[in-house]
Formats: C-alpha cells, structure tokens, sequence
C-alpha cells in the first residue's frame, strides 16, 4: 500500500527520520524509498573515511549538507600509528567543492587538515556554517585565518585537542566586522598568542553567542571584559584565571561571574590557583558540566568546597588527585551524575595512591544515573565491580583502566574476569567497554554471552588463547569495532569466521600472535575488506615469511578497494 | 555467576602472549615492547617498569602533552628542611603534578599531618624563589612556582605568628624573614 503514496508524502515521512540507522533501514526496503531517502539526507556520517569514496558520497547523497568523517583508528591516540599514515580530508574537500554540494558542516575527528584544505572549505561552500575539528592535526593558525576571512554565516568553529602550528599571525583578526552569527568558538587548543582586542570586540558583536573556550593566551583581565559583555554563554573555557584573591582583577571578575547566570559548563583552569575558586561560586549551583581534567593546581581540599556546591552536575571529568575520598565527596553531592571521567595525574611514578575500587562504589552508590565512565585506577576488585554492576545497571560505556595493565584483583588477586563478568551481565545497554587488569579467557566467553549491544571493545594484555578471541566474534552480534593489542590471539581466531568483518567497521590487533601467512589468506577470501599491516623498519626487507608475526595489523569493510594513499610503510594485502 | 560447562582451562601466566616458538626469532626484539616487569608480591610498592609499555596508559597524546608539562628527565630536585628536625630530604618536583601531590609527599616524608589544611596543621610550608625571598606554598599556580622554587622548608606554625603574622596574612603571600 504505501509504495503507491506519492513521493512527496514519502519525502515528509523521511523527514521526521533522523537517526542513521533508521534511514540506512528504510533505504533497504525497495527503490522508490532508497531514492526518496538518499535525496532527502541532509546528514552524512562515514566513521572510516576509507571505507568509501567522496565520488561515490556524493553521487548518492546530492542534498548533503553536514559531513562527519572519521579518519584514524582509535590506537593512534596512543601513538601506535606512525606519522604520515592517513587520513587526509583534501580529497573529501575537492570532490565537493566540484560537485558544487552546498556544505553547510564539517566535523572530522582524527584526520590530517591541510592549510590548503582549509583554505579551500572557505572559498568554496557559501553557507557554511559549522567546522568542528576533534583530534586533528596538519593546520596552521593560517588556514584558521581562511576560515575566519570567508564564511560570512559561521556559527561554530571549535577545535579540540588538535595539534595547530601556531603561526603568530593574527586569525582572530580576520573575522570581519560584519561577522555576528558565531554562536560557539572553541580555541582552547592553540598555543599562540590571541588579538585580544579583536576579541574583545568579536564577543561584542556576537550576540548569539553561547559558548566560548579560550586558550590560555588570553589574561584574566581579558576574561573579565569578555564575560561581562556576554552574560548569555552557557559554555566557558577559561585556561588563565586569576591568580591574586586579593587584586582588582579577582574583585571585577567574581562580580561579572555571578551575571553569568546561564554557564551550565565550565571547563580549562589550567593555570588556576586555588584561592580564587571561589570567584566562580556563583554559577556551581546551576552547573551541569564540569571539566577540570586539565587543572592540576588545586588542592584537593578546594576542589571538595568546589563540589559541594556542584549539586546538578551530570557530567565530571576529573584528575585522579581528587582520591577515593573526594570521589565520596562527588556520591553523595552530585546525585544526577552520568558521566565521570577520572584521568591519572601522574604518568611516571607508580605507587602514587591516586583512586581505587574504593572512589568506584562510593560513585555507584552515590549516582545510580551513571551511564559512561572512564576511570583511571590503581587497582580494582571483582566484588568492587560485582557492586557497580548492581548499584549502575544503565552503563552505555564502561572504560577502565588499571594503571598496570595486567594487575589481578588487590585482594584475592585473582583475575577480574567475574567483575568484568558481573558489567555485561547487569548492563543489557552497554555500547562501549574497556577491559584491563589481569583476565583470562574467561571474560570474553562473559562478554560474548551477554553484551549483546556492544558495539565497540577495546582489549589489551588480556585472554590466553584463540577460545577468547572467538567469544567475542560469534556472541557480540553488534560488534562494530574492536581493537586488540598485546595478547596472544593468532590466526585461528581472524580467520574462523571471516564474513563477520563484513559485519563490522573495522578490527585492530597489534602485538598478537597473527602472522603474514594468516593475514594474507584473510584477504585473499575477502576482497571487501582491506587489511593493512603497518611495517616499522625493521621488517621492510623483502618479503616477510609468512610464519612471521605481525607487528600492526588494521583491517576495515570498503566498497572502493585497496586506499590509494597508503605510505610505503603500510602494505595492503 | 552460572559457568558455562566447558571445562575451561585458564593458564594464569604473566608469560608473553602469542605463545610458542617464533621461527623467524623476531620475537626477541619485540619483546621489550610487550614485556613489563612483574609486580612485587609487596603491595605498597609497583615496581612495573611502565617506560617500556608504548602507549600505557592509555591517555591521549594531547593530553600527555598538555597535562604532563615536565619531560620526561628534567628532575628538579630541591631541598626540604623541616623545624626540629636532624636532617633534609630531596624531593623532584618535576614528578609532582600539583600542590595537593606535593604536600602528600611531605606528609609521607616527615609526617607532618595536614599540611595541607589552612587551619588544622601545626606545621606551613615556605619555600625560597629564585629573588631569595621566603614564601608561602600555594599561592601561585603550580609551575609558577616549580620553576621559581629553590627549596622547601616546612615551619612551625607557632614560629610564624612569632614574627607577626596572623592566619589570614598567609592569604597575601607575605614573604618573610627565612
């Protein structure tokens, strides 16, 4: 019946469609809805920039007019990708600007942005609106300065955590006195110095304004003029703030603080010194979000008086110094808590007492509303695990992380295979989870049982044998992404079920046991799949034998084929 | 939790992964890669060598970058006396991460309890800055004052209001006679 509607009626159907995967199903169901649906999506998400072509984006989605692109896997965050390996928006940028697409946003998360591409994104889409870069790399302040000069609609230009050249040129400078749509500027990530007068100025004219993360180059005393002629953010980033309690700066500040009435986040204090927290006293009590993970100069004492007063905070990304009992402070204060990230303070030196199981139960007692956490931790217990499982049971993503990465449970020291166990058995929603600690094969045969949305895992020193790699392959039927490094899964478990990749976004495994001869009969069988070793050095010389173990393997589904731009040091199989 | 009946055997090993023989012998190089020390039964102290494991912990290199602000090798070693008594200790302020680190560690090394709390302590910490002046720990942001921090004494409180401060001076920073 409802393949004789008109299209029209159809298109407004669609309309009301906005998740992906609601219109990659509705796509499926015959011509006329592919071709309704591929011409209404505005929205284009690609979460492996090489599993398709920008041609072939565009050839089916004409009506973009917001791209996301995801380029490098996760593991290169930790520096296990070498440099120049990929990941470049320019063709993205080209093929559109060719294509005449009428982009309206663009947001990337670990791809390489070139100057030129920049450049080029500003002169080439009229409307554009909306740039948002998440651990990129390749730009300078220059290709900002393109940026700044030609989108005359530009609401939101935030950057985070990429690494930018700072070319001591005047970017902020660029952006024309008729410019006044910004609603977000996020610049926390550069390094270099700012126009602070521009702006100063800038912020003035802006009366949309909502949120604004500033670097640390701009002075408190900046801060102070800023905030004061915009009352209405409702997300600040202040990396430098006042240092002196006792000075004028500190005085104006606290005053223009309590008109901010509607700051719901705050985030930065990089440079902070403790006694003039209380400045932002004020704005705690309405405060959703919090992120003082960058912030290593206050006492933890201050941080509890901080707290306190945070009792409508759903969201914490913290410093381990906060400590198991500062975590209390957290439980029983912040009762709307979802999301806590707990960061390690001290990469060096092992047996600083930062958080424990301990900080972990007072939270899951204290906030049954968590459902994300990543948690950096000394140790960690299976009846600490078995309690957050009870406590919690609407985990969406469980991260933790033992800062020795195969240490057994601190009591029993036993592996935290029952802890783990006891997560995916209570948590029917969890999309996301990070194991660590000591754990046998046991936990994956836990995994696969009972995640039954899982989609991404993240699996290091872990298991003792292929059983455990297989678990997971044949329970976890969501499974999108896995990522394995150090443990000693081989060729049995890649290659017993080949077709599930197909399934998949893609698999990382690095220091296992699989070797060249098991990665090469994997694509030989599967020509939709590329499988990229990434050789460093040493192995270079001729061909590898096959009994040889692979250092790096990185495989993804692809409809176009082996990548084009893959450097000498990765080899397409 | 019901296990499922398969008669699992699980080898507890902190062995190498991947097991068995490497005819080509390239595991040796790899393995200073994957192996780290085993840990210590003793459980106050890890001995696990974390250098040798890239990318452990898992922490963005943005992060690592932007959080750790010391290389890795710069010590900064100073001195820190304490009133009474017989002798000093050194301590690196390039592996502290803050001030609330800092005065753990000072805790640890001569006990003087609740340093870290304004009112509560019978002992402050001061340090001498690089103009030779006596200071009060806490006032300026922590690298502020690791670079400008010579040593570290950490006095009796009684001494201090012997000179003529009183508890709410400590908020200004007045530096004082050493």
């Amino acid at each position: 019946m409802i393949n004789y509607f008109p299209e029209e009626v159809l298109w407004h159907v669609f309309s009301f469609l906005t998740s992906h995967p609601d219109r990659n199903a509705a796509s499926l169901v015959c011509k006329s809805w592919y071709n309704v649906e591929r011409f209404s999506r505005g929205k284009v998400f690609i979460g492996n920039c090489y599993a398709i072509s920008p041609e072939r984006m565009i050839s089916r989605f004409p009506r973009v007019r917001s791209l996301t692109l995801k380029g490098k896997p996760h593991f290169a965050d930790f520096n296990l990708i070498p440099q120049d390996w990929g990941g470049n928006v320019y063709p993205w940028i080209v093929a559109m600007a060719k294509g005449s697409t009428n982009l309206e946003e663009l947001r990337l998360k670990r791809m390489v942005v070139s100057d030129e591409s920049l450049e080029l994104l500003a002169k080439s889409f009229p409307n554009f609106k909306s740039l948002v870069l998440v651990s990129c790399e390749g730009f300078t302040t220059d290709g900002l300065a393109a940026i700044a000069s030609n989108c005359r609609f530009l609401r939101e230009l935030d950057l985070q955590e990429n690494e930018v050249e700072d070319r001591r040129g005047q970017w902020l400078s660029c952006f024309p006195d008729s410019c006044t749509s910004l609603s977000s500027l996020n610049f926390a990530c550069l390094k270099g110095e700012v126009n602070v007068a521009a702006l100063e100025r800038l912020v003035a004219r802006c009366r949309n304004l909502r949120s604004l993360r500033l670097n640390h180059a701009v002075p408190p005393d900046a801060l102070q003029k800023i905030l004061a002629q915009a009352p209405q953010l409702v997300d600040l980033g202040a990396d430098s703030f006042v240092h002196d309690p006792e000075s004028e700066t500190y005085n104006k500040l606290k005053n223009v603080m309590q008109k901010c009435s509607s700051i719901r986040s705050l985030s930065g204090f990089l440079d902070v010194n403790a006694r003039c927290l209380p400045s932002i006293y004020p704005i705690c009590i309405n405060l959703t979000s919090l992120n003082l993970s960058y912030a290593p100069g206050i006492y933890s004492k201050e941080l509890v008086k901080l707290i306190h007063k945070c009792k409508k905070l759903q969201r914490l990304w913290i410093l381990d110094t906060i400590g198991d009992k500062g975590l209390g402070v957290v439980a029983s204060t912040c009762k709307e808590l979802q999301e806590l990230r707990v960061f390690p303070s001290d990469l060096h030196v092992v047996g600083n007492v930062a958080v424990t199981e301990e900080g972990l139960v007072a939270i899951s007692a204290g906030c049954p509303n968590l459902n994300s956490l990543l948690y950096f931790c000394q140790q960690m217990t299976n009846a600490a695990l078995i309690t957050v499982a009870k406590n919690c049971p609407n985990f969406i993503r469980f991260r933790l992380c033992t800062l020795n990465p195969t240490i057994p449970d601190a009591v029993t020291m036993q592996p935290l295979d029952e802890g783990f166990g006891a997560i995916v058995q209570s948590c029917k929603g969890l999309k996301r989870l990070s194991v660590s600690g000591l754990l046998t094969d046991q936990v994956f045969l836990y995994i696969g049982m009972y995640a039954e949305q899982l989609e991404m895992l993240s699996i290091a020193f872990a298991g003792d044998s292929d059983k455990g790699m297989l678990y997971v392959l044949n329970g976890c039927k969501k499974l999108k992404k896995l990522e394995i490094r150090d443990s000693p899964f081989g060729n049995m478990a890649l290659l017993a079920d080949t077709g599930k990749y197909e399934t998949m976004r893609s698999l990382w495994m690095s220091s296992c046991g699989v070797t060249f001869g098991g990665c090469k009969t994997l694509a030989e069988k599967m020509p939709r799949l590329n499988v990229e070793i990434i050789n460093e050095g040493d192995e270079m010389e001729g061909r590898p034998d096959d009994r040889q173990k692979v250092e790096k393997m990185y495989l993804y589904r692809t409809l176009v084929g082996p990548r084009k731009d893959a450097p000498d040091f990765v080899w397409t199989l | 939790m019901a296990k499922d009946g398969l008669g699992l055997e699980t080898e507890l090993t902190l062995a190498l992964p991947g097991g068995g023989g490497d005819p080509s012998g390239s595991m040796e190089k790899k393995e200073k890669k994957r192996v780290f020390s085993e840990f210590s039964s003793d459980e106050t102290t890890m001995t696990a060598n974390k250098n040798e494991v890239v990318g452990w912990p898992p922490v963005c290199s943005y992060r690592r970058k932007n959080s750790f602000s010391m290389e890795e090798g710069t010590k900064m070693y100073v001195k820190v006396s304490m009133d009474g008594a017989p002798f000093l200790r050194k301590i690196d302020l390039s592996t502290r991460e803050g001030y609330s680190c800092l005065l753990m560690d000072l805790e640890k090394l001569f006990g003087c309890y609740g340093i870290g709390e304004e009112d509560s302590s019978e002992y402050v910490p001061i340090y001498e800055d690089k103009d030779g002046d006596w200071m009060l720990v806490g006032d300026v942001p922590w690298q502020m004052f690791s670079r400008s921090c010579k040593r570290l004494r950490i006095m009796k409180r009684l001494d201090a209001k012997g000179i003529g401060l009183h508890a709410k001076d400590f908020h200004k920073g007045i530096s004082i006679e050493a």
